[in-house]
């Protein structure tokens, strides 16, 4: 197990163009009522096309924190995010809706799926805000479900489908814009061991087709089947460790 | 997202929530109803009292000169006796005024009382019987259903013919024909010769149960002392010609009854106008207090889909922070929840606009009101609505919009 080489990265420079995730001394700190609570203190990061990146740490360790701001959800205290070589740190807010659009696929542990709305229409959801035309976005969702392997399920309704199956769903909703990096927040954290094992597999067979994938998780065996695994602590980079799949 | 996909979805919320739906537009409903079924009843009242009314009581561009007006709300006791004190109008005062007219018109006499007309054994009461001459037909634009009118010989030569209303001939034949067959009218044998179309009803009151007959004829004495008629009718081609025409017969009446000229006219020159004033006062007060009720029912419409969207707004909060994070910007936000808002509103209106026109059809049926929807208010009704819906949801929108997606996401 080693260490990945980094990018040697000052401020005013830009990232090499094969780094899909830059952070460069990323801080966020939160006013709790006049007293600073500094979630993240410093984290520089970069991730890779077609890496596949576990992120762990104890609660409290600031691994939502930078979930949310690489999520594009949250904007930094200080510091800078770059994604696909654009500087996002200091974008707006009509922006950032963009850049999760376009770039990021999110995979939630509740799933949040829409209840009353198909699988199908679900997955459609992220084309309607990038402005997809109606048959190019029942295409396209049709594709994405397809290829989570639930093109026999696309009328059902949540209600109707088991647990692997709405996060598989989630997964192929995430998918659906072709986004630079898959975003998973403890994605098995509501499934069992079985289910969590075939969501594991789908993570495998689309990092083999050349899908960044991020994962939070507290699960150790969860994250053995990541390539990377980086470990906060106290709002700092712990370990960084590859390993092997 | 475009609007159009704003409001699919937000019509696809409302279906799937009927019954807290159909709650939240019950406001937008009632003052939608209530301005279409309004506007079409002070429509209809209008109408009626325009054309049918008046039309039926006065004639088109038509003045009367009487003792006293023919229609006579609210009137005190000594403006009554004054009335009643004036000196009648007789033959040769319609003759003068006749003769003095420049304007073409056409004339007629009319005088009336409440008699009973008697078939074979069977007797028609209260029976309004006009003595008119031939004239009377046009002026008040009834048309012969059957037979014919009284001529102008007939009327001078004082023939005892007759013709029937519409209730009478019923009444009294059933459905034979009453044609050449002798009614009785005060001991007198009238030999009908016409009846008139049927004329339905005004405020209540039916208006067939009459027999015209020649002005001249015998039946003259059951109505006036001789010499004597109730209203002389002039009916000119036009409002202009009618004022004029009315200022000769003001002057030669003056004239007649040696008025100085500070002493008030002691007859009338009565026309339709007296009958709409007294409409347009009441519709005035209609007018202003309608629309009133519409725009509290409106208000409150409003405030009740305020609140709900407020309701639907923090129930799906977490929808709103998937929403966020899948793309969509504050005005996507902004957008569905207005167009929630507006489709709801217009919704209620629509459901309003079918229960207006469903309440005017009915009104159409069970009174004589001839109310009609007016186009008009249908397009308000939906502008209204929309509206009100649109305000109503700005401020929960504008709660929506602002949502942070990570806080949304994490609520239960």
């Amino acid at each position: 197990m080693t260490a990945p080489a980094l990018q040697t990265f000052r401020t005013g420079d830009t990232p090499l163009p094969d780094i899909v995730i830059l952070t460069h001394k990323l801080t966020r700190e939160y006013d709790m009522g006049g007293e600073v609570v500094r979630a993240l203190q410093g984290v520089s990061l970069q991730i890779k096309q077609n890496e596949y990146v576990a992120v762990m740490g104890p609660s409290g360790s600031g691994k939502s924190t930078l979930m949310n701001l690489i999520g594009c959800l949250d904007t930094p205290t200080a510091g800078e995010y770059w994604l696909n070589a654009q500087k996002v740190s200091d974008l707006d807010d009509d922006a950032l809706a963009r850049i999760r659009n376009k770039e990021i696929g999110f995979v939630f542990q509740t799933f949040n799926l829409l209840p009353r709305a198909t699988a199908l229409h679900n997955v459609e959801l992220p084309l309607i805000y990038a402005g997809h035309g109606a048959r190019e976005r029942r295409a396209q969702a049709a594709h994405a479900l397809e290829r989570v392997g639930l093109a026999d399920r696309m009328e059902h309704r949540p209600n109707e489908l088991s647990g692997g199956q709405r996060q598989r769903v989630a997964i192929a909703r995430a998918l659906v814009n072709q986004p630079s990096i898959l975003l998973a927040d403890e994605p098995t954290g509501n499934l069992d061991s079985t289910t969590s094992g075939e969501i594991m597999l789908v993570f495998a067979e689309l990092h083999r087709q050349g899908q960044t994938i991020v994962m939070v998780t507290h699960e150790h065996d969860i994250a053995a089947h990541a390539a990377r695994v980086v470990t906060l602590r106290d709002g700092l980079i712990a370990t960084d460790q590859r390993q092997a799949a | 997202m475009p609007v159009f996909e704003a409001f699919r979805l937000a019509l696809q919320t409302i279906r799937a929530q009927k019954l807290k739906s159909g709650f939240s537009l019950l406001g937008v409903f009632i003052g939608v109803a209530s301005l279409i079924a309004a506007w079409s009843i002070v429509n209809g009242v209008n109408r009626y009292m325009t054309e049918k009314f008046a039309q039926t009581l006065f004639g088109v561009n038509t003045f009367q000169l009487r003792r006293r007006p023919m229609f006579t709300p609210n009137v005190p006791d000594s403006v009554w006796r004054a009335w009643r004190r004036r000196p009648r109008i007789r033959f040769s005062d319609a003759e003068a005024v006749s003769a003095a007219l420049t304007v073409p018109v056409i004339t007629a006499w009319q005088s009336d009382e409440n008699v009973s007309v008697f078939y074979g054994g069977k007797e028609a009461r209260d029976i309004q019987l006009t003595t008119a001459s031939e004239r009377y037909f046009d002026i008040k634009n009834l048309r012969i259903a059957l037979g014919r009118p009284f001529t102008a010989q007939e009327n001078r030569s004082g023939v005892p013919v007759a013709v029937l209303g519409d209730a009478v001939a019923k009444r009294l034949f059933v459905d034979r024909t009453p044609l050449e067959h002798n009614v009785r009218i005060g001991g007198i044998a009238y030999r009908v010769i016409g009846v008139v179309e049927k004329q339905g009803s005004v405020l209540g009151f039916p208006l067939d149960r009459f027999v015209v007959v020649p002005a001249l004829s015998p039946a003259q004495n059951l109505v006036n002392p001789p010499g004597i008629l109730d209203a002389f009718l002039v009916k000119a081609r036009s409002e202009p010609e009618m004022h004029e025409a009315m200022e000769v017969a003001e002057g030669v009446m003056r004239s007649r009854r040696h008025l100085r000229p500070n002493q008030d006219n002691n007859f009338v020159l009565d026309t339709s106008e007296g009958v709409q004033r007294f409409w347009a006062g009441i519709s005035r007060i209609l007018v202003v207090v309608l629309p009133g009720v519409v725009v509290v029912s409106l208000v409150i419409g409003g405030i009740v889909i305020m609140n709900i969207m407020l309701m639907s707004v923090a129930e799906r909060t977490r929808e709103i922070g998937l929403r966020k994070s899948l793309g969509a910007r504050r005005r996507d936000v902004l957008r569905q929840f207005l167009a929630e808002s507006a489709a709801l509103a217009t919704v209620g209106a629509a459901f309003g606009i079918v229960a207006g026109i469903g309440l005017t059809l009915l009104i159409n049926a069970v009174s004589p009101l001839p109310a009609s929807v007016s186009p008009a208010s249908v397009v308000l009704g939906v502008v209204m609505g929309a509206g009100v819906g649109v305000v109503a949801g700005v401020y929960p929108a504008s709660r929506a919009a602002r949502l942070d997606p990570i806080a949304a996401l994490r609520q239960e």
